[in-house]
């Protein structure tokens, strides 16, 4: 067995887990990240938008600074948010786009003289001063004062983690790509490694480490609709489920975008209906008008979506091989805008759809696309319950999102927590010293082993693995997605727990040599099933609605019972979690008030009933 | 109709001692907007649990998926199966270290490349928290981020000539990387330190100009100008180079 020790061990290479490394390397700690795939291939490449920044360059970002930045994100959270971390985040957001320039970011840049740009379908003209030549310049998002998104072209991602990566060859970071961490090697107080499996060779491996981060990316996959990459499957989370001491904070806070594609849920920009797109049935009628006269297709996000998901169901959606959808129509727009403002929609329906939407409609749905929860830190991004395991980027609850997370602020999040987080690990690692139990780390590698083994012999059952996954992932999207209610939550919880039982029988079809791709899935479908489970249980248990958490049945946001963050943990041999709450914010700044926008029914905290 | 498709994919464990190279014969209906993605997925799901690939973001961003289909490296999550026939060989890239069937270690390779080509921003400056950043001109970022666009897929190494028969030669992908720092001004590296890099049979002089490089990238990277651009320039410096010795 080969067994590797370490000052800092990332559990994830994408933009949050490579910043970190970056951070304590620089600081002269060794450094190891692992990788599912190779870094640069890790989801955060896929961002097209841009990152968050108040550097207020551009002209219609005038005026901009961290604190309009800050009352952003506290309204888009809901108030669910920490909002000491929110403050952070928007102070040190300028100076890590910066840092991204030093490095190599070719961000945009202003560029003086008029332009046009285009908003609800109509044209207006901007003038850029002439003194702002050449500072980094920002784009338009939804749920933003001003312009405040910095980008590069439509690659914001890919550049954004070519450059961290470049960063990290510079300092000679080590990287095990193909890597993939299947446990946390703890006592149930501190945390001092993991084991990983590899996926080249199957063989397993032992790190050991002072400092271990979590840094896995989101969860997207356990729902069957989703935008996200095909390896984000909630590895983090189920490894900190798996101690039952690092709680999963807020679970049940999953985003959904109006439009990803069908089949393959790639996600065409909201652009489409920002520039006059609209939404057609199986009639190929406009039916967003009905429900939302005023403003149609170009409501919230999450509204949207629910509209859509509710037309579906009274029957309106197309029947395809692959579930039913809706139309996008952009076909009006006319080929020059489409070939031009939405050349890359333009690409990807021609691409992946071989759908050419100058004169095709493109199907679409709302789809899953971003997990809120995830690992509970405090500020310094220490984990709760385990000393020496910390997390970061979408794997954590840090929690400057709370219920809804706006467009260009998860970028922005990888970067300033890592830098963040990775400056607190430094300074806990000076002087720490740690001790790696043997015992505790050989019953570890032995339980993993003995997981393995009897996967491969089938001791446990003959459950198919792929279809325990698929029956979890359409129980979550029927029950537990945009739309929520007691009565179909409840379901949702007993069936999920059915299904756990079949994943705790899952056995191999194939041998499980090597780096099979089968063993990969069974070894983590018991806890996918945990988390499923935690994200259903504790939607069922909020009794509101804030963010994109919309319960039908209780659909005022409630301050007074629930300004609070969900913590969930699972027990050895439970088939629920156990759920504690803590304030969403320990610190105030901006009470709790409308958001301007969705609905706005609140039950304020001393009872008081606000709006409708 | 639906056709049915009939899918030719090389086979091979190395893991396994009972494993040996063969290709193996799938089935297949074929549904609306099929992608490679969802073929092979779904062999894999319905037919054989073992079967190995690689995707990850199944959308051609990634540049986790190329493999050689139907003799030609592309990516398979970008490609529609109506485009193809019914009959669709599916090969693993060649050069690259086979980790089994249609999956090969790009991560090593690409590494390295990068360690070698020195793919970071060489400067003696200093990063200051406080100031504001250095101006650069749109023009200039628009540019450098058009050779940035490379996803590392490996499709043009494995359609180089070169990079066939000689492990050590860079590849286009290795030059274009040059190319992007040459032209970026945060980047103090002058002409000779590029030289140093690129200007060897391993880099510039081993290209023979064929091309399958351009051909096959998926990103439709101007590989072509790059190379033309690099061998001029490196030609230039290599004369300095041997001047400055003369004198
Ligand atoms: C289509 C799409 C578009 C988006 N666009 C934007 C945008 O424009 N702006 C914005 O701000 N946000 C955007 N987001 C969100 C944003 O991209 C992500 O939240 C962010 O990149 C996550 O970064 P990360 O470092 O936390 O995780 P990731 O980039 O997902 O990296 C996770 C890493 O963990 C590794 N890993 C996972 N499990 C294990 C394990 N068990 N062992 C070892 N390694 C493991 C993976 O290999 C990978 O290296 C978008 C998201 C999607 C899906
Ligand atoms: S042009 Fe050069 S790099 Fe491109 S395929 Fe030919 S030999 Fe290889
Ligand atoms: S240059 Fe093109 S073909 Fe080569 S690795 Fe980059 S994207 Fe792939
Ligand atoms: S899976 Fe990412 S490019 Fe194909």
């Amino acid at each position: 067995m080969e067994t590797i020790l370490t000052d800092l061990l990332c559990i994830g290479a994408g933009l949050a887990g490579e910043r970190v490394a970056v951070e304590v390397a620089s600081n002269g700690f060794s450094t190891i990240c692992l990788s599912i795939v190779p870094p640069r291939r890790s989801h955060s490449s896929a961002a097209q938008g841009g990152m968050q920044a108040a550097l207020g360059h551009c002209t219609m970002g005038a005026g901009d600074c961290p604190d309009v930045h800050f009352l952003d994100t506290v309204r888009g959270s809901d108030w669910g948010c920490d909002q000491e971390v929110a403050r952070m985040f928007v102070d040190t957001a300028p100076i890590a786009v910066r840092e991204m320039a030093f490095w190599g970011i070719p961000w945009n840049r202003v560029v003086p003289g008029k332009s046009s740009y285009f908003k609800g379908g109509q044209k207006y003209e901007k003038v850029e001063p002439g003194e702002r030549k050449g500072l980094i310049t920002a784009r338009d998002f939804g749920g933003t004062a001003k312009w405040r998104t910095c980008y590069t072209s439509d690659g914001t991602g890919h550049t954004l983690l070519y450059t961290m990566d470049n960063k990290v060859v510079e300092l000679g970071v080590t990287v095990h790509d193909r890597f993939e961490a299947i446990a946390l090697i703890h006592d149930g107080e501190t945390c001092t490694g993991a084991v990983a499996r590899c996926l080249k060779t199957g063989q397993l491996r032992v790190y050991l480490a002072k400092a271990t981060l979590i840094a896995t990316g989101g969860y997207g996959r356990i729902y069957r609709e989703t935008t996200n990459a095909v390896i984000n499957d909630g590895s983090g989370a189920i490894l900190a489920l798996d101690t039952e001491v690092v709680p999963i904070g807020n679970p049940e806070a999953v985003q959904f975008h109006p439009t990803g594609i069908v089949p393959t849920n790639i996600l065409v920009t909201e652009g489409c209906r920002g520039d006059g797109g609209t939404l057609l049935d199986v009639n190929q009628e406009r039916f967003m008008p009905q429900y939302e006269p005023q403003k149609a297709e170009l409501a919230s996000r999450d509204v949207v979506s629910r509209w859509m998901t509710h037309h579906i169901r009274q029957g309106f959606g197309i029947k395809s091989p692959y579930g039913d959808h809706l139309w996008l129509d952009i076909r009006h727009l006319g080929a020059q805008h489409i070939k031009t403002k939405l050349r890359e929609v333009d690409e990807i329906c021609n691409n992946f759809l071989g759908v050419d939407p100058v004169t095709q409609l493109i199907p679409v749905r709302p789809a899953q696309h971003y997990s809120m929860g995830g690992v509970r830190t405090n500020k310094d991004g220490a984990a709760y319950g385990l000393k020496g395991l910390f997390a970061a980027g979408e794997a954590a609850c840090w929690d400057m999102h709370g219920f809804n997370r706006l467009g260009g602020n998860s970028l922005a999040e990888t970067i300033v927590a890592g830098k963040i987080v990775g400056e607190r690990i430094a300074e806990f690692l000076k002087g720490y010293e740690t001790q790696f139990k043997t015992n505790t780390v050989r019953d570890r590698l032995a339980h993993e082993e003995d997981r393995i083994q009897r996967l491969r012999a089938r001791s446990a059952g003959k459950e198919n693995a792929f279809q325990v996954r698929d029956a979890m992932q359409i129980e979550l999207m029927e029950h537990v997605g945009i739309f929520r209610n007691g009565t179909d939550l409840q379901k949702a919880v007993d069936t999920l727990q059915e299904i756990y039982a079949r994943a705790q029988r899952v056995g191999l079809r194939s041998n499980g040599i090597g780096a099979n791709p089968e063993l990969g899935l069974a070894l983590k479908i018991e806890g996918m099933l945990q988390l499923a489970i935690c994200v259903a249980y504790a939607a069922l248990q909020r009794t509101e609605s804030r963010g994109c958490h919309a319960r039908e049945d209780f659909p005022a946001r409630n301050d007074r019972d629930w300004l609070t963050r969900t913590l969930a943990t699972w027990q050895k041999g439970h088939d629920l979690p156990t759920l504690d709450y803590e304030p969403a914010s320990k610190v105030l700044d901006l009470a709790p008030g409308e958001r301007g926008y969705g609905v706005c029914k609140i039950i304020s905290c001393d009872g008081e009933i606000i709006g409708d | 109709m639906a056709r049915r498709l009939t899918f030719h994919i090389f086979r091979y464990n190395p893991q396994d001692p009972a494993s040996s190279p063969h290709t193996d014969l799938f089935r297949l209906e074929e549904t609306d907007s099929m992608t490679l993605f969802i073929a092979l997925s779904r062999i894999r799901e319905e037919q054989d649990p073992s079967l190995q690939f690689d995707f990850c973001c199944r959308a051609g961003i990634c540049g986790s998926c190329a493999m050689v289909i139907n003799g030609r490296p592309g990516l398979a999550c970008k490609t529609l199966t109506k485009d193809l026939p019914e009959d669709i060989t599916l090969m693993p890239l060649p050069v690259f270290k086979l980790i089994g069937d249609l999956s090969v270690d790009t991560g090593t390779w690409f590494r390295a490349m990068n360690e070698r080509v020195g793919s970071w921003i060489h400067t003696s400056k200093s990063f200051d928290p406080n100031g504001e950043e250095e101006r650069m001109d749109n023009a200039v970022a628009e540019e450098i981020y058009e050779l940035e666009r490379c996803v590392e897929c490996g499709c043009c190494v494995a359609a180089c000539g070169t990079a066939n028969m000689r492990a050590d030669f860079m590849g286009a992908v290795a030059l274009n990387r040059i190319a992007r720092f040459m032209l970026d001004p945060r980047d103090q590296r002058g002409d000779k330190e590029y030289f140093d890099v690129i200007g060897t049979d391993e880099g510039i002089f081993g290209c023979m100009g064929l091309l399958g490089c351009e051909d096959v990238c998926p990103k439709n990277l101007p590989l072509q100008d790059q190379l033309g651009i690099l061998r001029r320039k490196m030609g230039w410096t290599a004369v300095k180079k041997l001047f400055r010795f003369v004198k």
